[in-house]
């Protein structure tokens, strides 16, 4: 199979679910080279050419124009013309038994709750069933959309609950003190209007230090940590990335910021800094911004440091190479029980932007939790 | 949390949201209390189409029915804001304003420049624009040009629910004189609202897509148009950007220009009468500050030099359409 390239519907935005074929440049039967454009595509926002995965011939278009087609469907395939034509359409049959049709996707698919945690609405999505939770924690200015590469392929052996911590998303904005005492309260006051006894927790930057918080106040809750580019494990952070966050107001002055958080800055694409702007625009977002930034990181520095309770409960830390908000040096000297998993061309948004790597780390370290 | 509501129900929630949250705010126009005076007939309209309906019974002390005297009530509003009131009027359809232009553009739009500054005139005068209700040329027109060429003067006109409840919620806020312009035919337009309050600031344009072939610059109800024509196009692999402006005052030159130096082909869609309207003003602004960016002459999408016409069959060719915007794109692409 080596030779034969199947041309998929690809992912080019956070809200992208369904693509429109446009056009075709090239015809079945068409020798084709690698990078040349083979046809367009279009989602709600943008219209975009596809390139040749490798040289070869065309050998089917699946997809006709006009055909809306979920993230991940099968377009095309090219493959070199020895390949015999039973092998090509053993392929494309395989894709069409496990093409997910756009209605279930996305009518049928789990949609989000609110539920209301001491006088505070909270707003989270659950999906799976059975296990012991996970529970996932966003970081500073994410919301639950952040683990959209990551919910759904956890949820399959178990229940997987994304919130939207205060402050942020389609929570209440009101924050008291934007400690991350306060953080960690409204969570575990969430898990009990939930009914969430216990859980695994995946907390990311911020959402660390909140799911370290918890474990150091209420260890019987947290069955095992996975640190994704954490806070909590050191002093160091890129202030000026916090600060400029919550000050920035224009598409313009927040699109360099975002950048930071990948590796690969062509990931910030108008969507992502669209979708941003309409939280960060919310009345009483940039008040919970500048609260946090002051209660958890004045002077430029972090100061929950709780580096001492990863060896109480099993524990992982996930941290891409690239981070450059934190740094991942944090995770260096932490005690022998705890894995660290260093990736390369991942960033600050490391289970965004590793997630193939990142969803299999999280999968198989809790399946090995006693 | 985000839901569909519809462009109306945007500007009704924009207000009620405003009025809660600051008592200065209040709303004044013909019937926007609906049939004062006739028992049993109170918050009976909420103004010509029903944009208001709801508030009375709320705020009873501050939506304020008003006899039918544009020159009045609207000098009345200017007045209010002056003395430290949020006035929100509205003016049933903007072909009404020559009534009182006087109090708009000698005193609401000087004030803070005759008076040392020291004189803040926070209005707003919501109004109807746009041809396409079969309502003839009095009730049809599109002037915004007309106030986005007076100094003093802030011009708003949404696309869409989204932006018609942040950019509404902007205007109240605002210390200076808005003329909001609400599109008659977007009133029905369904989107994602959050329910909580925002403000979407000024001068700053949408990109409503993004393209690398051509640029359409257009606002208001002209942008699903442009949409349209761009869906159309990028059919035929033409990918055109789409900037929605919307506001005209202040204008988000950057964005227009940033475009113009990526495509270098540009569209300018505008519903009004092609003299002296934005399509002239962003042309001019494109051939002063971008010409060495361009690869074609600057195409204008315009109704003709009309008044709007009654007759459906001529309203409708009065109109600029999705077919006569692919028409110029291609006219811009194809141009060597």
């Amino acid at each position: 199979m080596a030779d034969v390239h199947p041309v998929t519907v690809p992912k080019w935005g956070l809200s992208m679910d369904k693509g429109t074929v446009m056009v075709w440049h090239k015809q079945p039967g068409d020798r084709v080279r690698k990078g040349e454009d083979l046809l367009d595509v279009e989602s709600d926002k943008i219209a975009n050419v596809i390139e040749c995965p490798a040289d070869g011939v065309l050998r089917r278009q699946v997809a006709a124009v006009g055909d809306v087609l979920p993230v991940g469907a099968l377009l095309g395939v090219v493959a070199d013309a020895e390949v015999p034509d039973a092998e090509i359409d053993a392929l494309v049959a395989d894709f069409q038994a496990n093409v997910k049709p756009i209605e279930a996707a996305a009518a049928g698919g789990p949609q989000p709750q609110v539920v209301q945690v001491q006088g505070r609405r909270v707003r989270y999505l659950a999906m799976g069933a059975g296990g012991d939770a996970l529970l996932l924690l966003h970081g500073f200015g994410g919301d639950l959309n952040n683990w959209l590469f990551n919910q759904e392929p956890l949820a399959h052996e178990r229940r997987v609950v994304a919130i939207d911590l205060p402050g942020h998303g389609e929570s209440d904005k009101r924050l008291d003190t934007g400690g991350v005492d306060e953080y960690a309260a409204c969570v575990t006051h969430f898990m009990d209007a939930v009914e969430v006894g216990a859980a695994h927790f995946v907390g990311h930057s911020m959402g660390a230090a909140v799911a370290l918080r918890i474990a150091a106040d209420s260890a019987a809750r947290v069955r095992s940590l996975t640190l994704v580019c954490p806070a909590g494990l050191g002093t160091e952070i890129n202030v000026d990335y916090l600060r400029g966050f919550a000050a920035a107001n224009s598409r313009n002055a927040l699109k360099p910021l975002l950048a930071q958080l990948f590796a690969d800055p062509a990931l910030v694409n108008r969507q992502l800094v669209d979708d941003v702007l309409k939280y960060k625009r919310l009345e009483g977002v940039t008040d919970a911004l500048e609260k946090t930034i002051a209660a958890q990181f004045e002077d430029g520095k972090q100061r929950t440091l709780l580096r001492d309770i990863v060896a109480r409960i099993p524990a992982q830390v996930i941290w891409g190479d690239e981070d450059r908000i934190i740094p991942p040096q944090h995770a260096d000297g932490l005690p022998a029980s705890v894995a660290v998993h260093r990736l390369a061309g991942a960033g600050h948004m490391a289970h965004m932007e590793a997630a193939a790597e990142v969803n299999p780390l999280i999968a198989s370290f809790i399946a090995g939790v006693k | 949390m985000a839901r569909e509501i519809s462009y109306q129900q945007a500007i009704n929630e924009a207000l009620r949201q405003e009025m809660e949250r600051d008592s200065t705010v209040l709303v004044m126009g013909e019937d926007n209390a609906g049939g004062e005076g006739s028992p049993g007939e109170r918050d009976a309209w909420g103004g010509v189409l029903g944009v208001t309906k709801g508030l009375y019974p709320r705020f009873p002390d501050r939506v304020l029915d008003t006899p039918i005297s544009e020159s009045a009530f609207i000098g009345a509003a200017i007045g209010a804001a002056a003395a430290g009131m949020r006035p929100v009027a509205e003016l049933m359809f903007i072909d009404f304003m020559g009534v009182c232009f006087d109090q708009i553009f000698n005193q609401a739009a000087k004030f803070k420049y005759m008076f040392g500054g020291k004189a803040e005139t926070p209005v707003v005068i919501r109004t109807m624009v746009g041809a396409g209700l079969r309502a003839a040329g009095q009730h049809s027109q599109m002037l915004v040009s007309i106030f986005t060429h007076i100094p003093g003067l802030k011009v708003v006109c949404p696309a869409t629910p989204y932006d018609a409840k942040g950019l509404l919620i902007q205007s109240i806020r605002d210390n200076d004189p808005v003329i909001f312009c609400e599109h008659k035919m977007l009133y029905g337009v369904t989107g994602d609202v959050p329910e909580e309050s925002y403000a979407i600031p000024f001068g700053e344009a949408n990109v409503v897509r993004d393209g690398k072939d051509a640029t359409i610059v257009t606002f208001g109800r002209m942008v699903h148009l442009a949409n349209e024509a761009a869906g159309e196009l990028a059919k035929k692999g033409v990918q055109c950007e789409v900037i929605d402006l919307r506001t005209t005052s202040p204008l988000d030159e950057d964005t227009v220009l940033e475009s113009v130096g990526k495509t270098g082909r540009v569209v300018v869609v505008d519903e009004s009468n092609p003299r002296c309207s934005i399509a002239s003003d962003i042309s001019s602004l494109i051939a002063m500050k971008a010409f060495g960016d361009l690869k074609a002459p600057v195409q204008m999408v315009t109704a003709p030099h009309t008044p709007v016409p009654f007759a459906d069959s001529l309203e409708d060719l009065y109109i600029p359409s999705a077919a006569s915007i692919q028409t110029a794109v291609r006219r811009v692409v194809e141009y060597n």
